[in-house]
C-alpha cells in the first residue's frame, strides 16, 4: 500500500490495538547530528556530567518502576559506577576522542562482546547496554533534562524501544508507537498492551521525513503525512472500532453469553493479583487461568508459604463463588528463576520446566501446594499442573498435593485437596487424553501450536508458519473437547486464541464451550459470540 | 575454605550456585559488597589466567562464570580476611535479597 501523492503508507504487524493521530516523532539517537567537540578538558567535564545526569535519571526512573524493571536499571547504575570501565573512557578522551565518540566506543564494544555470547540471558542485556548508551549520549547532545521530549499525543517511531525509555514518554494523553523493528512478544509490547497504547512492529525502513502519522494498530499501518481522504478514512476506521467497542461493552454488561443455544462461559487470565482492577474483570464467569509466577519474580526470593497464600486467597475472596483455576508455577523454558530454574539446557523449550521441574523441585513445590491447599478451603478452587506429557506425572502431583494436605490438616491447620486438572499443551497429552484421570482440562494454545508446528514462538521469522489454526492444532484441541464431552469433564482454552475473535468461530466448532480470555478482550469476544449466535460475520 | 597465603594475601574459593550463572543480578551484587571494602579484591573463574577487578561489574560480567564453577577470591589491604569471607557467602548463598 505504497502510496504517491497521497502521502507514505506502511505495514507492519501489530502490537496493540488502538488509534493514533499526531505528530510524527522518530527518537533513535543515531538521528540527531553530531555535536562540536570541545577541548580536552572540556571532553572530560561534559562526559563526568552526562554521567551524573544519566544516573539520577535511572535512579528516579527505577523508583517509578519497581520490581524486575527497577532491577534491570540497576545493572546500568553499576556500570556508570565502574570505575575501571569509566577510567578507560577517560582515557581515550585524554588521547584526544570527543566525549561522545569515546563513550559510544566503549559501549559498542560491550554490546558486540554481549550480541556475541552464545547466551540468551547476556544477549538480552545488551539492549540495556543500547539503552544506557543511547541515554547518555542524548545528553550529550544537549537533551539536557530529560532525553525525550515529546509532543503529546504523538506517534513515536523507533528502530526498537527498550522498556526504559516507554516508561519515561507521558502517555496520558494518547499517542502510538511504530516500530520499524521490535516484536509484538516484547516487553515493551506487554507495556504498551497494558496501557491500551496502540503499538505497530516490524515496520521495516522508513525514511526520516513526515511530519504527522496515522498509526491502526488494528489493521497495523503506518501513514505519514497523510492527504485528507486519507485522515478521513482513517477516521472512520477509528470510529467504527470505538463504536464496535462501546456496543461489545453494553453486551458485557448482559448475564451470559451463548452459541446454538448453548451456554459459552468466558472466564479470564490473570498474572497476578492487579489485574482484576480491570474494569471489565467483573463481568467474567470466574478465573479460567491465574499464573503464579508473578510470586516468583517479584523480587525478595521464593515466595514464603503466607505470602503466596494471601495472594491466592485474594483471588478467592473477589470471586466469591466463582471458580478460580489456579496454575501451579510455570517455570523454566522462556521463564527461567533465579534459584529454581537449571541453567544451560541447549533447549530450555523442551527442558525441565512446568510439572517437570516442581516435581525435581519438591522442596519448592510443596510450599506451593500447601498454600493451595489452605486456599482451598476459602473459595471455589481448582488448581491445575502445566506442561504435563503423562498421566504418571499427575499422579506424582496428586500424591504430593494429598501429602501435603494430610501434614496441614495433622497440625489442625484448616485444609483441603482441590479439583485438580491439567495443562494440554504438550501434544503427546492432547493425543493421550483419556489417558490422564483429570477433574477438568485446560488448553493451552500458546505452547500447544508452538509444539505441535515445531516453531519457537519468540521467534518473529517464523511468524508466518506459527498459525494457531493449522488443522493440526485444531484437530488436537477437537479431539480434547470431544473426549471432555464423552467424559463429562469440562475443557477450556486459555491461550492468546481464545482472545482472538478471528479464532472463535474454529474454537466453537472445534466442540469448546469454555474459554478464558485476558480482561480486555472479554467485552469484543462476548461481542464475536454475540454476533455468530445471530448468524452475523465477525466484520 | 579460607587460607591464608602469605601474611597480606588472604584467598578463598566457593563453587557458584546461582541458578544463570554469573549474570547481571549477581555481578551487580558481588561488585556492591566488594565496594564496601577498602582491601584490593579480585576473583577470577578456577584455573582462569587472568585476575578480574571484584569492583568492576563489566569485567565480572565478562567472566563469564557458569553455574557450577568454582569463583577464587584474593583480597589483600586492612580488611581483606573479612572481605574475602563475606563474598564466599554471598556466593555461597546464592546472592539473597538484602545482600
Amino acid at each position: 500500500m505504497q502510496g504517491g501523492a497521497t502521502g507514505l503508507a506502511y505495514r507492519g504487524r501489530t502490537a496493540s490495538i488502538g488509534f493514533a493521530h499526531g505528530p510524527f516523532v522518530r527518537v533513535d539517537a543515531d538521528t540527531n547530528g553530531e555535536r562540536v567537540a570541545g577541548n580536552l578538558a572540556e571532553e572530560a567535564l561534559a562526559l563526568r556530567a552526562a554521567i551524573d545526569t544519566a544516573s539520577g535519571q535511572i535512579a528516579d526512573l527505577a523508583g517509578i518502576a519497581g520490581g524486575e524493571a527497577a532491577q534491570i536499571l540497576e545493572f546500568q547504575v553499576a556500570l556508570l559506577e565502574d570505575e575501571d570501565f569509566i577510567e578507560a573512557i577517560f582515557t581515550s578522551i585524554g588521547e584526544g576522542d570527543a566525549a561522545d565518540v569515546a563513550w559510544r566506543s566503549a559501549l559498542d564494544t560491550q554490546i558486540a562482546d554481549y550480541n556475541s555470547a552464545a547466551d540468551e540471558y547476556l544477549k538480552a542485556r545488551s539492549s540495556d547496554l543500547a539503552d544506557l548508551r543511547d541515554r547518555v549520549i542524548n545528553i550529550l547532545r544537549g537533551g539536557e533534562g530529560h532525553a525525550l521530549k515529546i509532543p503529546s499525543g504523538a506517534v513515536v517511531c523507533a528502530d526498537d524501544l527498550p522498556p526504559s525509555r516507554f516508561l519515561e514518554i507521558d502517555w496520558t494523553s494518547g499517542g502510538g508507537l511504530a516500530l520499524l523493528r521490535g516484536s509484538p512478544t516484547s516487553h515493551v509490547a506487554m507495556l504498551a498492551r497494558a496501557r491500551g497504547i496502540p503499538m505497530v512492529v516490524q515496520l521495516g525502513a522508513i525514511p526520516d521525513i513526515g511530519a504527522t502519522a496515522l498509526l491502526d494498530g488494528e489493521g497495523a499501518t503506518l501513514e505519514l503525512d497523510p492527504s485528507a481522504e486519507q485522515v478521513r478514512l482513517f477516521e472512520s476506521r477509528r470510529e467504527s472500532h470505538r463504536k464496535s467497542r462501546a456496543s461489545a461493552r453494553a453486551i458485557l454488561r448482559r448475564p451470559t453469553a451463548s452459541w446454538r443455544g448453548e451456554r459459552i462461559k468466558l472466564f479470564i487470565n490473570i498474572q497476578g493479583v492487579d489485574d482484576l482492577e480491570h474494569a471489565d474483570a467483573q463481568y467474567a464467569d470466574g478465573i479460567g487461568l491465574m499464573r503464579t509466577e508473578f510470586l516468583l519474580t517479584g523480587g525478595g526470593g521464593l515466595p514464603d508459604e503466607q505470602t503466596q497464600f494471601q495472594a491466592y486467597d485474594a483471588v478467592l475472596r473477589w470471586a466469591d463463588r466463582r471458580p478460580v483455576t489456579i496454575r501451579t508455577f510455570d517455570a523454566g523454558g522462556d521463564k527461567p528463576v533465579p534459584g529454581f530454574t537449571l541453567d544451560g539446557e541447549a533447549n530450555p523449550f523442551l527442558g525441565v520446566r512446568g510439572l517437570r521441574l516442581c516435581l525435581a523441585r519438591p522442596e519448592i513445590f510443596a510450599i506451593q501446594l500447601r498454600a493451595l491447599a489452605r486456599a482451598a478451603v476459602r473459595g471455589n478452587l481448582k488448581v491445575m499442573f502445566p506442561m504435563v506429557t503423562s498421566a504418571d506425572e499427575l499422579e506424582a502431583g496428586r500424591k504430593l498435593f494429598a501429602e501435603v494436605v494430610r501434614n496441614l490438616q495433622a497440625d489442625g491447620i484448616a485444609a483441603m485437596l482441590p479439583e485438580l486438572g491439567i495443562m494440554v499443551e504438550v501434544p503427546a497429552a492432547a493425543l493421550a487424553i483419556a489417558s490422564f484421570k483429570s477433574a477438568f482440562f485446560s488448553i493451552g494454545s500458546n505452547d500447544l501450536a508452538q509444539y505441535v508446528l515445531a516453531c519457537d514462538r519468540s521467534n518473529g521469522a517464523l511468524a508466518p508458519l506459527m498459525d494457531p489454526l493449522h488443522p493440526a492444532v485444531l484437530e488436537l484441541i477437537a479431539r480434547t473437547a470431544a473426549h471432555g464431552r464423552r467424559a463429562a469433564v469440562s475443557v477450556s482454552l486459555c491461550g492468546d486464541m481464545a482472545s482472538d475473535p478471528r479464532c472463535l468461530p474454529a474454537l466453537l466448532n472445534c466442540g469448546l464451550r469454555e474459554l478464558s480470555v485476558n480482561a480486555s478482550a472479554l467485552a469484543q469476544i462476548k461481542q464475536a459470540i454475540d454476533r455468530l449466535s445471530s448468524g452475523g460475520s465477525l466484520g | 575454605m579460607l587460607d591464608k597465603a602469605d601474611g597480606q594475601i588472604f584467598t578463598g574459593n566457593v563453587r557458584l550456585v546461582h541458578a544463570v550463572g554469573m549474570h547481571a543480578r549477581p555481578a551487580v551484587k558481588l561488585t556492591k559488597l566488594a565496594k564496601k571494602f577498602q582491601a584490593q579484591i579480585s576473583v577470577r573463574v578456577a584455573g582462569a589466567a587472568e585476575w578480574i577487578n571484584a569492583k568492576s561489574v563489566v569485567k565480572i560480567m565478562a567472566m563469564r562464570a557458569a553455574h557450577g564453577s568454582t569463583i577464587e577470591i584474593r583480597a589483600s589491604g586492612s580488611d581483606a580476611e573479612v572481605a574475602v569471607a563475606a563474598l564466599v557467602d554471598l556466593i555461597a548463598s546464592d546472592f539473597p535479597d538484602g545482600a
